[in-house]
């Protein structure tokens, strides 16, 4: 057994109203810049859809994750090393930014500068890659908007596998649901193993997946082997980049920024004890459904003496071992179990994991049809699919989904009794296999949902790694190149930021 | 070889320059210009891929451009400085050797012409390419596809003396500028003009390589594949521990 530690991340979709601060914080933050104006490290799809980059979740079609071999090894799903260097001088496997979707920005300043017209004038999208007129916008990060388009073209969805598609087309039956996503800090991550150059690393510390933007020449095979495609390549500095799980806050103690902000607060971030020596052999089980057990099973109980010996002896914090104890993503994704990975048969061991959410019961159910189980809805009379919530959490496997709703809801009948009628109802707690004081815990969690049981954050402890007074006075985060920022005045390795075809960006301030 | 190395004075200072000194100074750029690039600005160290960007005319285009040019330049690394000695010793004559370059580099060479004819036109004539590519992107592509032309334009010449005497010549000169011996470049100095520029931008274009996309030849991905396993971990507590004393126990 090696202990390693991970921040790792919870989103209750029960509770994400779509409404993107998560995004567009996060953009603000991070990819604001010149060659990433099309990458989102977080962004909000509605599901059904085919999401962004256009039908990511279609590994036949991106080559994304991992595959099991005859002889019960994996390799990344792009191929053998020597497969994934073969396509370095054209990468086969590579998704074009039209797929992500091509960036723009408005004539704001047209708005201004207009002479007089009959009719109103209009800030019309100009390509921020070639400057030049868009007619029309193709597509964007959340371009499905509450099921916007057509139910055909959603209905490539591949959640939808063993999913009797067309009935979901008919207004009755319709449903939706908003996806959060970001990078998942996998444990098994596939764009560390298909990175040529090594520039891709999981930090023992804490877990985040980061790339060196020093080591990264641009072979972008990291764009190909990431199956949730969150790693962007900078069309302007020929570096991938991806979202860094805010590690510069993270480290002080802060929640990352996308979960701060969350108006919702829907997302929780806590420490995730894990056996480092199990992580390819739950990788490489063999029944993709069993995957998602199989990484429970290498999570380790951060009250058990022998996991704090030996996360003692593997050099774990002390701050961190309390902080594992008190994680709410270990209490909802191990003791609840209503927590699941996000497509554990891509087999990268992903570490954001996500609360399913209820929905409305169907038409059919209101209507005496569908049945009802004692007071509550029977779960397979909730609008969205039990089938499909299963393909995006437990690949394709139903009944631990089918426990969580369920618990969820007994959630709830328990909170109602108790409130409304003065009850404890001791019953709807046992039927789903919990006990009151756990049902009351769980509400504490997911309906008050404080701030200090949300995130609860060891801080880093950089003064065991470096020495504060080597570092006193220098650049902070530089490109290893002193104080530089990476280009030169002068021009001679660097190409000037802002081309000629670039227009310079307008604000009606400037106009 | 029974040339006799001639002195500055008979060849004139043009081509001693050219020939004589000029290398030098590219080599010197190539070293020093790649080594101080990679120590201080490494973040401008990459392919500068565009695929994301077009696809189109890129597939073939680089696959064809890139395995032209590795052939290409494995035939003129060996080719250029193998000692003659070598050939001699394993029985190959220099007639061989020259037909063996003109075949094996005449084919590599209009493959590699055709893909850089087509990144050429995809960089120039493509909206989002050509908007942003940087001068030295351009530039880099135009001197990679003239000196193409120009190394497909001596095989005509190269047929007309098979003997591979001239041959000779060319790696007499490229062997001499690698082990210092002064009079070189009078090796070259009676070739035919086409070799003379083919040598020469051949030249600029290592004199240029540390300021272009170029230098991310120097780091192909090769030891990917004796990597042990797949995943890389990174950690500070490592260093830490080395740079603290042991705690008083």
């Amino acid at each position: 057994m090696k202990v390693r530690a991970q921040i790792a991340m919870v989103l209750n979709l029960d509770k994400c109203i779509g409404c993107h601060t998560c995004s567009v914080t996060c953009k603000n933050v991070w990819t604001n810049r010149d060659g990433v104006e099309y990458a989102w490290f977080n962004n909000v799809e509605t599901k059904p859809g085919i999401g962004y980059p256009k039908d990511w979740e279609n590994q036949k079609r991106w080559n994304g994750g991992w595959r099991r071999r005859k002889n019960g090894r994996i390799e990344p799903r792009m191929g053998a090393k020597w497969r994934i260097l073969s396509k370095i001088f054209a990468n086969p496997d590579l998704p074009e930014i039209d797929d992500y979707y091509e960036p723009f920005d408005f004539d704001y300043a047209h708005l201004q500068t207009a002479p007089e017209l009959k009719a109103f004038p209009t800030a019309r999208p100009r390509s921020k890659i070639t400057g030049e007129r868009m007619e029309k916008i193709e597509w964007g990060p959340n371009w499905e908007e509450i099921l916007g388009g057509e139910f055909e073209h959603r209905a490539k969805d591949y959640n939808f596998e063993g999913v009797e598609t067309e009935i979901y087309g008919a207004y009755e039956n319709t449903f939706m649901m908003y996806l959060p996503r970001l990078c998942e800090h996998c444990l098994n991550p596939a764009c560390v193993a298909a990175c040529p150059s090594g520039a891709i690393y999981k930090r023992e510390e804490d877990g985040i997946v980061l790339i060196d933007q020093d080591k990264c020449r641009g072979w972008r095979m990291c764009v190909s082997a990431c199956p949730y495609k969150k790693i962007y390549y900078n069309w302007d500095s020929g570096k991938s980049e991806k979202c860094v799980l805010c590690y510069p806050r993270l480290e002080v103690g802060q929640p990352t920024v996308c979960s701060e902000t969350c108006v919702g607060r829907i997302r929780y971030l806590g420490v995730v004890l894990y056996d480092a020596d199990r992580i390819e052999e739950a990788a490489s089980t063999e029944n993709e459904q069993d995957l998602y057990e199989a990484q429970l099973g290498i999570f380790l109980d951060p009250a058990d003496p022998a996991v704090i010996a030996q996360a003692r002896a593997d050099g774990v914090p002390e701050a961190w071992l309390e902080a594992a104890r008190h994680s709410p993503v270990y209490k909802m994704a191990i003791d609840w179990k209503i927590a699941f990975p996000l497509h554990p048969e891509y087999r990268t061991l992903p570490m954001v994991w996500y609360v399913p959410p209820l929905s409305p019961i169907q038409s059919a159910a209101a209507a005496g049809v569908l049945e009802m189980d004692g007071d509550m809805p029977d779960v397979k009379s909730l609008r969205i699919p039990l089938r499909y919530l299963a393909n995006m959490l437990t690949a394709g496997k139903e009944a631990p989904v089918e426990l969580a709703l369920r618990r969820m809801l007994a959630m709830r009948a328990f909170m109602r009794a108790k409130t409304v009628d003065g009850v404890i109802d001791h019953p709807a707690a046992e039927r789903v296999g919990l006990t009151a004081p756990q049902i009351e815990e769980m509400y504490r969690y997911l309906a008050i949902a404080n701030y200090e049981d949300r995130f609860v954050i060891p801080t880093a402890h950089r003064e065991t790694g470096e020495d504060a007074f080597d570092l006193r006075g220098d650049c902070g985060f530089t490109f290893g190149n002193g104080c530089g920022g990476g280009n030169s005045d002068v021009g001679l390795f660097g190409k000037p930021r802002h081309t000629h075809g670039h227009t310079p960006a307008n604000t009606p301030a400037e106009a | 070889m029974a040339t006799e190395p001639v002195t500055a004075g008979d060849i004139g200072w043009i081509t001693q320059a050219v020939f004589g000194y000029y290398p030098y100074v590219a080599l010197t750029s190539l070293a020093l210009g790649s080594i101080i690039r990679f120590d201080r600005e490494q973040y401008t160290w990459r392919s500068g891929s565009s695929q994301l960007l077009r696809r189109k005319q890129l597939f073939w285009g680089s696959t064809l451009f890139h395995l032209g040019v590795l052939v290409i330049f494995l035939g003129h690394f060996v080719g250029l400085l193998t000692p003659i000695a070598v050939f001699d010793f394993i029985g190959i004559t220099h007639g061989q050797k020259q037909v063996l370059a003109i075949v094996a580099g005449g084919v590599a060479g209009i493959f590699c012409m055709a893909g850089a004819l087509m990144l050429l036109h995809r960089r120039l004539y493509d909206p989002r390419i050509r908007q942003t590519s940087s001068f030295s992107d351009i530039a880099i592509l135009i001197m990679l596809t003239l000196q193409l032309a120009l190394g497909l334009l001596t095989i005509p010449v190269s047929l007309q003396h098979l003997d591979g005497g001239e041959m000779v010549k060319f790696m007499q000169w490229a062997q001499g500028i690698f082990s210092f011996r002064p009079g070189a470049a009078a090796y070259v100095a009676d070739a035919h003009w086409i070799f003379k520029a083919h040598l020469f931008l051949g030249l600029t274009i290592l004199l240029v390589f540390p300021y272009t996309r170029l230098v991310h030849m120097l780091s192909a991905p090769v030891w990917y594949l004796n990597r042990r396993g797949w995943q890389l971990v990174r950690t500070r507590r490592d260093i830490g521990a080395k740079r603290q004393p042991e705690p008083a126990k």
